[in-house]
């Protein structure tokens, strides 16, 4: 069974349309990336998959393990196993990275009925992963967010997704405002947490990113549909040939 | 235009009448009854502040204030449970003043440290004739003429020149009248060159009575002084209280001030600093957690009459229900205070489209060697924030409350003294969990 189906989507925000009629699936364990022009919804679908307000859904279904969660609070969706990487990660002064990494993992282990994890089993998982994504402990004392470079951010992003393991990780544009190095130390993140279990859709304009998480498949957006599936040479097709093929259509 | 006589208001009628039948009987009479009837006088001829007087724009006590209350007569035994209970686990020397007298009996021994003076007010006034009552900052004030005329007892704290005073000292206000009753303490603390003080004054009392505390209190930093001052408003929500600081900061002194409300129906703190000597620094900040009907004024003027003095005033509100909070700021910069470096910075945090938040910030600058600026923001909580909390598994009303602290937190982090900072942080956070 796929871990994720979009049916028919259809999504606008203050009356105007974003999302056409989109379909999607993702299967367990599958890393898919879409890929798409500016304007072509891709942002948009990440907002809707974790359940921001102000994006009304007029039609269509976001099943995820079979169930609907497009009535749930984006709180309940975490619990449920969805996680969104942000393209522009919030700064949330007065809260320490510490805290809030507890206050999530407790919060989502309280709705699933979980107990909360032991003290030192949480410090080991936070060491062991700020360790690889060169995360030093006084970016873990300082509030979230607050005063990080851009590629701090995403690699607090990139944290947060090992500690709460979510089963359906959305990476919103992670590449954007990275260098190589960056970039690199932020793939290898998230490879890592590759697993038969845990599904990624890796939103991206370039096809950079994709050299270094390699996707099963790709899809292609545009004009808020899904417009061509392929493997992952389509990302190197696009790259030569650009988005011009799929905008035209519109015009 | 010829200055028209407002007819008085029944509470302004009542002041008269409790100051012609009180006069004789009130404390200090052969220290202070001159001063007391030259203050009642330019009270009576100004009357109750109201919105057509500048400086009390938005808190018109005309209006607020619709009867005066009689003067709170002597407290009975001191209550089993305990006073300014959110202070409770602050270890402290308790200097009680309750119904607006200076209660031994409810206050702990004498402070422990040997090079602190405790007396009591008029006692300190008749052997110290070269003390004059009121000549700190912020004489110059309707509320402040009325609490002299009205002054009902106190403390005087002198802390020797070089003193490393160890404990705090915590002058709490209490009402403990079984009516509701008025009383009006005045206090003054000396902090002598080079010593240092942490002062923690608690304005507490029971809830459901209509009391009203009209208190002042005189603060001399001399010269090299630090001194940290605390005030904690935990009121009875429903009463109303004024309380007028004045303060000296000689030259190299460090000065912090910090203003919590948490309590009271109509609360204003007026706070008036002047920088006298180069080389000082003032950090005064508040923070309001108000909800329901609640009315907070924190009305600050800083007064820097000497050059090269830092000050720095960040007050925060959290604004719930209708209530109301307000900050008016105003830095003054004398003509040859030269090199002074004034900010001041006011955020208010709205819960519900009721709640009201006025700032009002103003410079006054005549020197022109100078660094000086403002900041006002009000709104309501970040969505995106809490979008943000939200979408890691956090629940709403959890990520509002971790948000709420947050925010209250930046300013309460401000405190030095941690059992402070740990005893007011725990009360936002139980005020918090009530909402």
């Amino acid at each position: 069974m796929p871990l994720l189906e979009i049916k028919n989507l259809h999504v606008e925000i203050e009356g105007k349309k974003i999302l056409k009629g989109l379909n999607l699936t993702v299967e367990e364990g599958q890393v898919a990336a879409i890929m798409g022009p500016n304007g072509s919804g891709k942002s948009t679908l990440a907002y809707v998959l974790s359940g921001k307000d102000n994006y009304e859904v007029a039609e269509g279904e976001v099943l995820l393990d079979g169930e609907n969660i497009l009535d749930m609070a984006p709180d309940e969706r975490a619990a449920k196993g969805v996680f969104l990487a942000f393209q522009y990660p919030v700064e949330v002064p007065g809260v320490p990275t510490m805290t809030f990494l507890r206050t999530a993992l407790n919060a989502q282990r309280k709705q699933r009925g979980e107990g909360e994890l032991s003290t030192p089993e949480f410090l080991k998982l936070v060491r062991e992963t700020s360790k690889y994504l060169n995360i030093d402990q006084e970016m873990l004392r300082r509030s979230v967010n607050v005063g990080f470079s851009g590629g701090e951010k995403k690699r607090n992003e990139i944290l947060q997704m090992a500690v709460l393991q979510p089963r359906l990780a959305v990476l919103d544009e992670t590449d954007s405002g990275l260098d190589i190095d960056a970039l690199k130390v932020v793939a290898d993140g998230v490879n890592r947490l590759r697993s038969a279990e845990r599904s990624m859709i890796v939103i991206t304009h370039y096809q950079r990113l994709l050299n270094y998480i390699v996707p099963d498949v790709v899809h292609v957006m545009a004009r808020g549909k899904v417009v061509k599936t392929g493997g992952k040479e389509l990302a190197l097709e696009l790259e030569a040939s650009g988005y011009a093929q799929f905008t035209d259509e519109a015009a | 235009m010829a200055d028209v006589m407002p007819i008085k208001t029944p509470a302004e009628q009542a002041l008269s009448a409790a100051f012609a039948a009180a006069r004789a009987t009130l404390p200090g009479k052969d220290v202070v009854d001159a001063l007391r009837q030259a203050a009642f006088e330019r009270f009576d001829a100004a009357g109750l502040p109201h919105r057509r007087v500048e400086e009390w724009k938005y808190t018109d006590l005309r209006a607020l204030m619709r009867e005066a209350r009689p003067l709170a007569g002597p407290a009975g035994a001191k209550p089993a449970r305990g006073i300014a209970n959110v202070l409770s686990g602050v270890e402290a020397d308790l200097v009680a003043i309750v119904n607006g007298r200076y209660e031994p009996s409810w206050s702990g021994a004498k402070p422990s440290d040997p090079d602190v003076t405790l007396t009591e007010l008029f006692q300190f006034v008749a052997d110290n004739p070269d003390y004059k009552l009121g000549q700190v900052p912020g004489g110059n004030d309707p509320a402040y003429w009325l609490n002299t005329a009205f002054m009902s007892g106190g403390v005087a704290l002198r802390v020797k020149r070089g003193a490393a005073v160890a404990k705090p000292i915590h002058i709490a206000h209490v009402f403990a009248g079984d009516a509701a009753a008025a009383m009006y303490p005045r206090s003054v603390v000396i902090v002598e060159p080079g010593a240092h003080l942490t002062l923690i004054e608690s304005f507490s009392g029971p809830e459901g009575l209509d009391y009203q505390v009209n208190s002042a209190l005189e603060l001399v930093i001399d010269e090299g002084a630090c001194v940290d001052h605390i005030k904690v408003g935990c009121d009875g929500g429903s009463a109303l209280r004024v309380s007028t600081l004045g303060v000296t900061v000689g030259g190299k002194a460090n000065y912090r001030d910090f203003a919590f409300t948490i309590g009271g129906a109509v609360v204003r703190n007026q706070t008036f600093v002047r920088f006298t000597g180069e080389g000082s620094e003032g950090f005064i900040d508040g923070a309001s957690l108000l909800k329901g009907r609640q009315h907070v004024d924190n009305t600050l003027v800083v007064n820097h009459s000497a050059g090269g003095c830092v000050s720095r005033e960040r007050f925060k509100s959290v604004l719930d229900g209708e209530s109301h909070g307000i900050f008016q700021g105003k830095i003054v910069v004398e003509p040859h205070a030269q090199k002074t470096d004034g900010k001041m910075m006011t955020r208010a945090l709205l819960l519900s489209d009721e709640a009201e938040a006025d700032n009002k910030p103003e410079l006054e600058i005549f020197a022109d060697d100078v660094q000086c600026g403002h900041g006002a923001t009000a709104g309501a909580l970040d969505p995106m924030l809490k979008f943000y909390l939200m979408s890691r598994g956090i629940p709403a009303s959890e990520a509002e409350a971790l948000l709420i602290q947050a925010f209250v937190g930046g300013v309460v982090e401000e405190i030095a003294h941690a059992g402070m900072r740990e005893a007011l942080m725990l009360a936002a956070l139980k005020w918090l969990r009530s909402r």
